[in-house]
């Protein structure tokens, strides 16, 4: 399995590759020689206990921290070439909700990548952000600022204007920290129909209770890759093991679950 | 042009000047920045007395921008290098940039009288004596030439890049992977405010700039949700500021920049006290509000619980409910008048009693939360 994602000479019709990326914080390497390859079309996760450097890897390929080492291509093209084909929603917690910008606002901020600098906005971009409000069941709220929002209505507002990015590929991290379970559902429907369209999804994610049924392509990480590939041949006792080191924090139901697994030898997921 | 008239007009432009990127510093939590500049440019005059072997407004000036825009990039550099937070950078670098420049005095122009005014002297009761000569040509008051500069270099600068400022002050991971280098953005607002800044002291002092720079931002912030309407309220309530402090310097025969920016100051405080979204009243009223009708609904289902039940008449006395709810009887009182105007509630001989349509809410209530007759009952 780990061999889905070693370096080779046939990256071509990958959506992501990433060679020896190592990222550091002062002297400590965050992420380290990780290679990965993420093909286009999938739902990806990128799953690993606290501090296993899962967000600093999305900000490695998306070119937002310094890599130390390594490097990152986007259907083959380095990421600065290719940021109007990707989507990025940042964890909710990054921005202050306080801002003077009501929903609108921020989907129209969706919209600002393919427009590029001093050109403005105008009522193609209204109706494109209105169409990814909309999307995402939040129209009504279209006026309201965004801090009176709740937390499950501002992912949706974030999942709105990754929308409006119309991009390729898009990036989530940890879209379900603190959102309502009707919101989780919702937003996993969306990511599934961007999937379905080939568009390629890469989420941070932490709850393995719920990885097997929303993902099909899983990145394991834990500073240091620890397996790479399609979900069903990754998700093992043995990765996981490998992924959370003596300290296990998975809860039990996921293993009664592989435990059917092996008996039932891979029936569908349902 | 009257004197009294170019003081007006040099206080409401460097209002709006001041504003515009003290509304987006405001944002970014710098709003210490400008005062900072204030100190932080004092070995930027300095350099300008030395080089010119003396006194000399030109070059003090250009010293001063100068070390005002090192003194942003230093900020910058120690939030990068070191994690330190936005304001605490600001603390650790502009009184080691202000010492800098006290230590080069002592040591070298301990008998010159050089401080921050004697370039900066900047005092908008001058305004209209100092004029700007080009050659023979008189151009009329500097400080008109240095305001409305500014002001029109600072519209142009957010008109231009509205989008990208908002967008990257927001959400600066979204700006860097959209093609909108924050870093860039960010240079190159801190750029206007140090340049903004040093131009304005030399025109009105810095006390005015430090004020107008932040207060009117402030409260404009208070009055609205949305950051168009933010910047025009930023401007609008320098610009009224300007004039109430104009107005007021007058009736008292004070200082000019003191009472402009006490007058800035009034507003704010007026904002919080009755802005409609944000004020202090507003929300005193809104929890009023909330928590009257939620004891109207609490009173609803306790009267629709109790009158299925045989002989609990007694539950429906007036008398009791401050009790059973445990109430005040004067909130009690609030809560039951509250009701029978809604037309939820009648009281007939002490005895209260749903009416139809309190009947109908009682009941919709119930049925939404399981809680409610719970909430009833206790």
């Amino acid at each position: 399995m780990k061999d889905d994602c070693a370096q080779s000479h046939s990256d071509h019709g990958f959506a992501i590759v990433a060679d020896d990326v190592t990222v550091t914080y002062r002297d400590r390497p965050a992420v380290q020689d990780v290679d990965l390859r993420i093909p286009p079309g999938r739902l990806a996760a990128i799953i690993g206990p606290n501090g296993a450097g899962k967000s600093t890897l999305m900000k490695a390929l998306l070119g937002l921290v310094p890599l130390a080492a390594g490097q990152v291509s986007i259907f083959g093209q380095p990421v600065a070439r290719q940021r109007r084909r990707i989507g990025y929603v940042p964890q909710r917690s990054s921005v202050d909700w306080d801002f003077p910008a009501t929903a609108l606002d921020v989907v129209m901020m969706g919209t600002y990548g393919q427009l590029g600098w001093l050109k403005r906005p105008g009522p193609r971009e209204r109706k494109l952000a209105m169409q990814c409000l909309d999307a995402v069941g939040m129209t009504a709220f279209a006026d309201r600022q965004i801090g009176q929002l709740s937390g499950g209505q501002q992912q949706r507002v974030f999942l709105a204007r990754a929308l409006a990015q119309q991009a390729d590929v898009y990036f989530l991290d940890e879209p379900f920290v603190g959102v309502d379970a009707v919101t989780e559902k919702a937003i996993v429907e969306l990511l599934r129909a961007l999937r379905d369209q080939g568009k390629t999804v890469v989420v941070v994610h932490h709850d393995l209770d719920s990885a097997p049924e929303y993902f099909d392509w899983l990145v394991l990480l834990n500073v240091r890759l620890i397996a790479c590939g399609d979900f069903r041949q990754v998700f093992t006792i043995a990765n996981l093991r490998r992924t959370y080191g003596g300290a296990m924090t998975a809860s039990i139901r996921h293993f009664e679950w592989l435990e059917l697994e092996k008996h039932q030898t891979s029936a569908p997921i349902s | 042009m009257s004197a009294l008239l170019v003081v007006l007009l040099t206080g409401v432009l460097t209002a709006i000047a001041c504003a515009l990127p003290g509304s987006f510093l405001m944002l970014r939590r710098l709003a210490m920045l400008s005062d900072a500049i204030s100190h932080a440019i004092l070995p930027g005059i300095v350099l300008g007395y030395f080089l010119a072997k003396g006194p000399n407004f030109a070059l003090g000036l250009l010293g001063a921008a100068s070390v005002a825009i090192l003194t942003v990039g230093l900020i910058e550099l120690l939030q990068d290098v070191s994690n330190v937070a936005g304001e605490s950078a600001i603390g650790i670098v502009f009184p080691a940039m202000f010492a800098l420049g006290v230590l080069t005095i002592s040591r070298y122009y301990a008998n010159v009288h050089l401080d921050t005014d004697a370039v900066l002297f900047g005092n908008i009761e001058f305004a209209p004596f100092e004029s700007l000569w080009v050659g023979e040509h008189h151009l009329g008051p500097q400080s008109l030439w240095v305001t409305g500069g500014l002001a029109l270099l600072n519209a142009l600068f957010v008109g231009l890049l509205y989008k990208e400022l908002q967008l990257a002050t927001f959400d600066p991971a979204l700006a860097a992977t959209s093609g909108f280098s924050p870093r860039l953005l960010h240079y190159a607002l801190m750029a206007v405010v140090a340049v903004t800044s040093v131009a304005a002291f030399t025109a009105v002092g810095s006390i005015l700039v430090v004020a107008f720079m932040i207060v009117p931002a402030a409260t404009a912030y208070l009055l609205t949700d949305d950051l168009r309407r933010m910047l025009v309220l930023a401007a609008g309530c320098g610009v009224a500021s300007a004039v109430i402090g104009f107005v007021l310097a007058l009736a008292l025969d004070a200082s000019v920049a003191g009472a402009m920016a006490s007058a800035s100051g009034l507003l704010f405080v007026t904002a919080a006290l009755f802005s409609p979204s944000h004020g202090l009243l507003a929300r005193a009223r809104q929890l009023r509000r909330q928590r009257l009708e939620f004891a109207t609904e609490t009173l609803l289902l306790h009267l629709r619980y109790h009158e299925t039940l045989p002989g609990e008449e007694h539950e429906l006395e007036v008398a009791h409910l401050s009790n059973e709810l445990r109430w005040t009887p004067r909130f009690a009182q609030r809560v039951i008048a509250h009701a029978q105007r809604s037309g939820l509630v009648q009281r007939t001989n002490g005895h209260l009693a749903l009416t139809e349509a309190g009947r109908a809410v009682a009941e919709h209530l119930s049925a939404r939360t399981g809680a409610g007759l719970e909430r009833a009952r206790a």
